[in-house]
């Protein structure tokens, strides 16, 4: 795959390491001149001085037949417009734009540019996921992040211990997949009973992870 | 008509000043309160202290009654951004960007960006005084590569600070 990353900063730097020892072909873009020198150091031809906000870089670099550009410098709006210019000049399949300000994101949709990640966001969501359900473990998010396939293990003295799952408050659109027993995996049914020790994978609107805890451990806090 | 400048630089300043004397109700905003400075005691219009791609910064100016809005920051992507967020999200009627890179300013103008650039308007106006020559109209001084102005090479725009 040929990958163009924007801005040599500290995630521009290490993402162009991991791609280059993956086996891609990548070039990364940095505007200043005093840090450009030392990515060359370390990329030798991979690395080009410019502004990867101009058109004459990202030809340059081979903006048109890069299967992806990354644009990860830490401005919003530099960001924005190579991702813009990209996907609009250079008709790139994929663009992908790191966000600081998680404010942005929306503004990033509506504006063409669909895939942002944002560390700002991702920092807050882990510390909000370890205050406030500790216990229901995300594995995957699903539709950009609406839903959430999560982890959960039943607990002695949990409200839905011999419970049959179709009795299970759940909230709305919240579904038991798998359920793992000892050994063994099988998919959740209406007449599952649940035991102590069960693991279950659950599929939950985001907003609703905390009602789901409630559903299955209550007010109870596992200790393990 | 109310209109929202975005910068409040010389050119910001000036564009806020010559709208309120034409008897509109102007909202300035800009990052530092120091530039404010430019806009003259007499100045009667809105300031707002902020950044332009913020959008309650936008709304507190008064974007959603807004006829126009201009993006005038010496920041190029800061003004192609705020630009496009107000006219897709607030659908303001009038919206133009000055935009510093001509080639940038060309793009965004095919993506339905009104745009301004001073580089080819300054230095074409100079050209064809100094060629002795009659001045254009402005949409001809717009155009980069046709006959206007050299396009700078890629080497000496990649030195050139831009947002």
């Amino acid at each position: 795959m040929y990958v163009i990353v924007a801005g040599g900063g500290k995630v521009g730097y290490y993402l162009t390491k991991a791609l280059i020892a993956a086996g891609n072909e990548v070039t990364l873009i940095e505007r200043t001149r005093r840090r450009y020198d030392l990515l060359q150091e370390a990329f030798g031809d991979c690395a080009i001085l410019g502004d990867a906000c101009e058109v004459n870089t990202l030809e340059q670099a081979g903006a048109a037949r890069a299967d992806l550009v990354a644009a990860v410098t830490g401005d919003d709006e530099d960001n924005l417009v190579v991702c813009q210019m990209a996907k609009r000049k250079f008709k790139v399949k994929r663009v992908i734009a790191r966000i600081n300000n998680p404010k942005n994101e929306s503004t990033f949709q509506l504006l063409g540019i669909d895939e942002t990640v944002s560390s700002t966001k991702l920092i807050y969501s882990l510390i909000e996921q370890e205050v406030e359900v500790a216990d229901v473990i995300p594995l995957a998010a699903l539709r950009r992040g609406h839903l959430e396939v999560v982890e959960i293990a039943v607990v002695e003295g949990a409200p839905s211990v011999n419970r049959r799952v179709r009795d299970l408050a759940l909230p709305p659109n919240c579904t038991l997949a798998v359920l793992v027993r000892g050994e063994t995996a099988e998919v959740v049914q209406g007449d599952t009973t649940l035991q102590a020790g069960d693991l279950i994978m659950a599929i939950t609107p985001s907003d609703s992870v905390q009602a789901f805890r409630e559903a299955i451990l209550g007010g109870v806090v596992p200790t393990r | 008509m109310h209109v929202v400048v975005l910068g409040c630089g010389r050119v910001g300043a000036t564009l806020a000043m010559f709208l309120e004397t034409e008897g509109h109700s102007v909202a300035v905003i800009d990052r530092e309160r120091d530039s404010f400075r430019r806009l003259g005691v007499g100045f009667k219009g809105k300031t707002h202290l902020g950044i332009g791609i913020d959008d309650d910064v936008l709304r507190k100016a008064g974007i959603e009654r807004a006829g126009g809005f201009a993006a005038m920051t010496n920041g190029d992507n800061t003004n192609i951004m705020s630009a496009q967020i107000v006219k897709v999200k607030f659908k303001v009627p009038r919206v133009i960007a000055r935009i510093y890179d001509p080639l940038r300013a060309e793009a965004y103008r095919e993506l339905g960006i009104e745009t301004i650039s001073p580089t080819l308007l300054g230095a074409g106006v100079c050209r064809d005084f100094l060629l002795d020559v009659p001045f254009r109209r402005v949409e001809e001084y717009q155009v980069p590569g046709h006959g206007a102005v050299p396009v700078p090479r890629p080497r000496d725009a990649a030195s050139e600070r831009s947002g």
